[in-house]
């Protein structure tokens, strides 16, 4: 126990408002927590389906709650019920073998729902396409508020992601 | 050579592993499996291919395994009756392989499981979207998706269906669970959701191009398949890539087993009661994927080997880097380690639970980590032992127990070895080019890449086309071998263990759906 709380103390507090550079990103913070605190009573409720990714987007996504980022600092938690949850984050082409399931999820959620799709596979079915096995991009499937690109996006890609959901719903 | 005794007329394929390949009849192969597996052998892989556009039927493929080296080899089956004997009474990992196979070209085991495997919703029997008449555009009409799981009777056991879509962010399957009380009486596996037509997808790409494509098979270990690719493209160019190419790609490796290792140990300890080492682990992942973003330019070195080397040079300094950072990871996973290794609540739950034994591994077939750590002695990186690692002298980590505990041990262990092949490969290196432009490839060659990822080996097998595009490529993955082991894993546990026992394994969906 004494090793335990040697190294808490000893690593102390990594997470950083700003990944890489300071200014922009200590902002986008701000305005995050802002609109969450506005939108969301200062909780945003999400759940990921993954509908036939590779895997790699949800390795960033599991990244999004090291100690670095610290998402849950900021208000924002992953739920494991659709039936909980205010935003979808849905990562892959949809694979025709997940298409039920994801309308499903997208189905128990309480309204108002957003959609956010992660990654070149999510925004336009990326490398895998559309094929006897894919429907590719969830927009295909689902109504999609934001889209991320990138392979897989980065932590604040996906973070820059949901605020930009968050706030257009503000806004509409 | 390591294939002599089965008397077949084998020819020696030029490249970084030890393979062969040769032909035989469907007829043959279940005395040629059975003689390979008395000789300590296993399967690899099996898959088929369509070849009526040659004016053929299929083919059968089967990559069988000895510490060796590997034999690939093809059975024609007739375009009109493309049967071959059932091979899972020998090999168990054949059961669900030979099902896919069925799905997706119609070639047939006459296995007593009729049901399908890849093959939900999204196409019926009789279509078969693997073959070369199939559009790779087209759309099937639905089928029907009532999978007919196994029912377990008896006085209080209840069923627990569990997924498509789990409770956290990871990738989707479902499992059935009979249960009595709070025991495990029989877990049954459904997968296949993530089915991207990968295999389809392939045909007709680029030979340059696949590398991509192959990188996104199991985002995990991308570096492992892009690798294993490149290494069937390179076997079939007969081109070697220059040296500094193969440390660089061995580095990469490495990079990719610590991170994935780190991140493990995170959620084991977290899915162990003890959030401290997800806190721990998260942080060390989170520095090594950013010293790869500043030196290889991606988080997860996604594309960064190519057929010929590879595609980023981080140079004196960068390497320098690297071996601080090896210095400055061993001083805190050990301290992490003695943190796990003296937490008795930790221990606990990780002692006994979800113990796989070294007889059932064995019978399964079971390979890679979760192999090792019921003591299944394959690791290529010490056995075939592909450039660089015919140098790097990796020394294989093994474990009896097969239980959580000895999966979380194998992690620790494997970490610290990498982390002295990484100081090894900085040691070795030298300088000169990154890459070498590869030769035209004409049709019809094949080649075998063979790599052994964080999970166990990534298997790629390619066909090069008209064109220099690909003819067929194959990507096979351990989760294959290792996802049966899992149910036999949980046996007699109670449910609450079973995502521990299952974050022990930590196997890849998508890998195999393909
Ligand atoms: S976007 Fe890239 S990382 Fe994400 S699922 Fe698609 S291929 Fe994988």
């Amino acid at each position: 126990m004494y090793q335990l709380l040697k190294q808490i103390v000893r690593v102390g507090i990594k997470t950083e408002a700003p990944p890489q550079s300071d200014e922009g990103l200590r902002l986008l913070n701000q305005r995050l927590q802002q609109e969450i605190l506005g939108m969301f009573a200062g909780s945003l409720a999400i759940r990921h389906v993954d509908a036939g990714s590779c895997n790699g987007c949800e390795l960033e996504i599991h990244m999004l709650s090291n100690p670095y980022y610290n998402i849950e600092a900021l208000g924002i938690k992953f739920v494991a019920s659709p039936r909980h949850a205010d935003l979808l984050l849905v990562t892959g082409p949809v694979a025709r073998n997940m298409e039920v399931a994801l309308k499903r999820t997208y189905d128990a959620m309480p309204a108002p729902k957003l959609v956010v799709a992660v990654g070149d596979c999510g925004c336009t079915g990326g490398i895998f396409g559309e094929s006897y096995a894919s429907c590719g991009r969830v927009a295909n499937v689902i109504a999609v508020d934001v889209a991320v690109p990138g392979c897989p996006p980065t932590p604040v890609a996906l973070l820059q992601g949901i605020l930009t959901a968050i706030s257009a719903d503000a806004k509409g | 050579m390591a294939f002599d005794s089965l008397r077949l007329h084998l020819s020696e394929l030029p490249g970084a592993v030890p393979a062969w390949q040769g032909q035989t009849t469907a007829a043959e192969l279940p005395d040629i499996c059975h003689a390979v597996k008395v000789q300590g052998g296993r399967l690899a892989a099996l898959w088929g291919t369509d070849e009526q556009d040659h004016g053929q039927g299929y083919v059968l493929h089967l990559a069988l395994a000895k510490p060796e080296g590997m034999l690939w080899l093809r059975s024609a089956l007739p375009a009109d009756q493309p049967h071959y004997p059932d091979l899972s009474p020998i090999f168990y990992p054949a059961h669900r392989l030979q099902r896919a196979a069925r799905d997706l070209l119609g070639i047939d085991a006459q296995a007593a499981d009729r049901r399908p495997w890849l093959r939900h919703a999204a196409w019926q029997a009789t279509d078969l979207p693997l073959r070369h008449d199939a559009d790779a555009a087209a759309v099937f009409e639905q089928g029907g998706d009532d999978y007919a799981f196994t029912t377990v009777v008896g006085d209080g056991v209840h069923e627990i269906p569990v997924g498509p879509v789990h409770a956290g962010t990871i990738e989707p399957g479902h499992f059935r669970f009979s249960i009595v009380g709070e025991k495990v009486l029989r877990l049954e596996e459904h997968l296949g959701y993530t089915h991207k037509g990968v295999d389809k997808r392939f045909q007709g790409m680029a030979l340059a191009e696949g590398v991509r494509l192959a990188g996104r098979v199991s985002g995990d270990s991308t570096v492992a398949y892009a690798w294993a690719y490149c290494m069937a493209l390179e076997s079939i160019a007969a081109a070697a890539p220059p040296a500094r190419a193969l440390w660089l790609r061995a580095l990469m490796l490495e990079r990719e087993r610590i991170a994935n290792h780190l991140g493990d140990l995170g959620y084991l300890g977290n899915d162990g009661g003890l959030a401290f080492g997800l806190a721990q682990f998260m942080r060390l992942k989170e520095d090594v994927l950013r010293m790869n973003a500043g030196l290889f330019g991606h988080r997860y070195m996604m594309d960064c080997i190519v057929p010929g080397g590879v595609a980023c040079e981080p140079g004196r300094e960068g390497l320098e880097a690297i071996g601080a950072e090896c210095d400055a990871l061993e001083r805190e996973v050990h301290l992490l380690k003695d943190i796990y290794d003296d937490h008795p609540g930790l221990q606990d739950r990780f002692l006994t639970c979800g113990r796989l034994t070294a007889n059932t591994a064995s019978k399964l077939g079971v390979i890679g980590l979760a192999g090792r750590a019921s003591a299944q002695a394959w690791d290529l990186r010490a056995q075939a032992r592909p450039a660089p690692y015919d140098v790097l002298d990796a020394r294989m980590k093994t474990h009896k127990n097969g239980d959580v505990a000895a999966r979380v041990i194998m992690r620790f262990d494997e970490i610290f070895e990498s982390l002295r092949l990484v100081r090894s490969v900085i040691e070795h290196i030298g300088a000169g080019e990154i890459a070498v432009p590869l030769p035209d490839i004409p049709s019809g060659r094949m080649g075998l890449g063979w790599v052994e990822g964080w999970r166990g080996e990534s298997v790629v097998a390619l066909e090069s086309g008209e064109d220099g595009r690909i003819r067929s490529c194959h990507a096979h993955d351990p989760s294959w071998q290792n996802w049966p082991a899992l149910a036999f894993a949980v046996f007699n546990n109670i449910v609450p263990d079973f995502p521990l026992i299952n974050k022990s394994f930590n196997l890849s969906y998508s890998g195999c759906d393909l």
